[in-house]
């Protein structure tokens, strides 16, 4: 096999590796993510670029399932994804044919972050361009998990996290709003979240819930359209209270 | 065309670069054929050579109360008995157990290699390995090995979430669940004893005293068994040795000699 004489991801003097930085960038520039776990669901919503007329929107799906009980979704580069999701969904069935059970998701989690760190650290190759969060029930327990893996490796626990652009607007609104929430109100929540930098509607929005006993179930666009509709009406209501004249509220 | 099982690798090996990106698949372990004139002949002298090392007798089972373990300690060679305190009730670690039939080395050293792993899964996962995991990985080296030589007849005991577990793995890469097994050349015999008195609603002491009764009809039937007929019992805490009885006085012990009535009786004359 072809060595390369030298390395591309390298050390900079104050300490920086540029190659992986700037793969943050490309994540940066991609399309807005965000996931929220609540107590008996985990919720993702991916930000959709408006459709071409001619394209097959359902080939292009965002957030994908890596195992019954494990699923993914990612900001950056598309093509760099494909790749990485092909990689966990075999490590996935790997796991379950060498110990004869599932995987749970902090060990996918370090999988795929182990692998990512890998090709910051060998010849001739680039970072992955791509944040991913990955969401899925651990098999032993039922308890709901969300992590986020990013270009360089590392990977943390989440209870509510955004990549992608403008993730620092969404990352802020859900540290301001998040709660301990379960079934809808975890959906609402990051629907809200992911409003705050979307324009609104089923058309550029893709949702998925993951529960226990259904797996990953994709929102239909009129489920969206609804829910969004509910949103902004308790939004009007919010503003209205405001307004109003200080009255007493009733308990 | 060759498949391309680089995607099944895992992402970290412990031992290898981290440089070696394209790694292929780990080649499997191999060594060099000695030139013969019949070399299927040689293999199979060689492995005939090997066979009767499973002179023992080692049972276990599987009860409402966890799962009872137990073996002999004999180790022969031929006709010569060259121990008669082996161990070959192996602790892999605090909740699992494992047996040695065959080869002792083998036994000995992938037992030892299957505790390494099952520590680095608990560290690297947080949780204990199941008992079908670990008699997995034990099953997927061995049958690496396949046609190599090695010779293990194990049974891996333990208790994990789901409850009791009892696997039995062999050095021909065959896996078995199940509730009862016995292995080794005195295992015919202590099956009879073991299916007779078996019932999944045992104590812990009347199951005990089963596997001690199985292993000593084994010892006193076949010449390869003998010794000591030791006997762990696995529940939620863990393995506890319960017993380790020789099994010459076990016999003494179910068959004691009776003072049989005589129809005369010497007696002792005070003087002469």
């Amino acid at each position: 096999m072809a060595r390369y004489d030298r390395a591309i991801t390298v050390f900079s003097p104050d300490g920086h590796l540029f190659q992986v930085e700037y793969a943050l960038e490309a994540v940066r520039k991609g399309n807005a993510a965000v996931g929220v776990r609540g107590t008996d669901n985990v919720v993702l919503g991916v930000e959709k670029k408006s459709a071409a007329k001619l394209q097959d929107s359902r080939s292009a799906r965002k957030i994908v399932s890596l195992d019954d009980h494990v699923a993914l979704a990612c900001a950056g580069l598309k093509a760099d994804a494909r790749v990485l999701i092909n990689r966990a969904r075999i490590e996935c069935q790997s796991h379950r044919l060498t110990v004869e059970d599932p995987v749970t998701v902090e060990y996918i989690t370090r999988y795929i972050a182990g692998l990512q760190q890998k090709y910051t650290q060998s010849g001739g190759v680039r970072p992955f361009g791509l944040s991913t969060l990955i969401v899925g029930f651990d098999p032993y327990t039922g308890v709901p998990s969300l992590y986020q893996t990013d270009p360089s490796g590392t990977f943390s626990a989440w209870k509510a996290n955004a990549t992608g652009r403008n993730s620092n607007s969404m990352r802020e609104f859900l540290e301001k709003n998040y709660k301990e929430t379960s079934g809808q109100e975890t959906v609402k929540l990051a629907i809200r979240a992911l409003l705050e930098v979307v324009e609104s509607g089923g058309k550029t929005i893709e949702v998925a819930v993951m529960t226990k006993e259904h797996g990953l179930r994709q929102l239909e666009e009129a489920e969206i359209d609804a829910i969004v509709a509910e949103i902004e009406a308790e939004k009007v209501a919010a503003e209205a209270a405001k307004k109003a004249p200080a009255t007493p509220k009733e308990t | 065309m060759k498949l391309d099982t680089s995607g099944l690798e895992s992402a970290a090996p412990v031992w290898g670069a981290p440089s070696e990106l394209v790694d292929g698949f780990s080649v499997a372990p191999s060594f060099e054929v000695p030139n013969t004139t019949d070399f299927d002949g040689f293999q199979k002298e060689a492995i005939q050579m090997v066979k009767p090392a499973k002179g023992t007798t080692t049972l276990a089972f599987i009860f409402k109360e966890g799962v009872m373990v137990a073996a002999d300690s004999r180790a022969s060679m031929g006709g010569y008995i060259s121990s008669q305190s082996v161990k070959k009730i192996i602790e892999i670690n605090p909740y699992m157990l494992g047996t040695m039939a065959g080869g002792a080395a083998d036994c000995q050293f992938w037992h030892r290699n299957l505790g390494i792993k099952c520590r680095l899964h608990e560290l690297a996962n947080k949780r204990r390995i199941s008992v079908t995991g670990a008699s997995k990985l034990l099953a997927n080296i061995l049958y690496s090995y396949r046609g190599m030589g090695l010779s293990v007849g194990t049974m891996i005991a333990g208790w994990d979430e789901t409850g009791p577990g009892l696997y039995y793995v062999d050095s021909e890469g065959g896996r078995l669940k199940g509730m009862r097994f016995s292995v080794g050349s005195g295992s015919p015999y202590a099956y009879g004893v073991l299916d007779n008195g078996y019932r999944y609603d045992m104590s812990v002491e009347e199951a005990a005293e089963l596997a001690r009764r199985a292993i000593y009809h084994a010892t006193f039937r076949d010449g390869a068994s003998g010794g000591v007929a030791s006997v762990y019992y696995v529940g939620p805490n863990g393995w506890k040795k319960l017993s380790g009885d020789d099994v010459g006085e076990l016999h003494y012990k179910y068959y004691p000699v009776m003072p049989s009535t005589v129809e005369q009786e010497m007696v002792e004359v005070a003087g002469a």
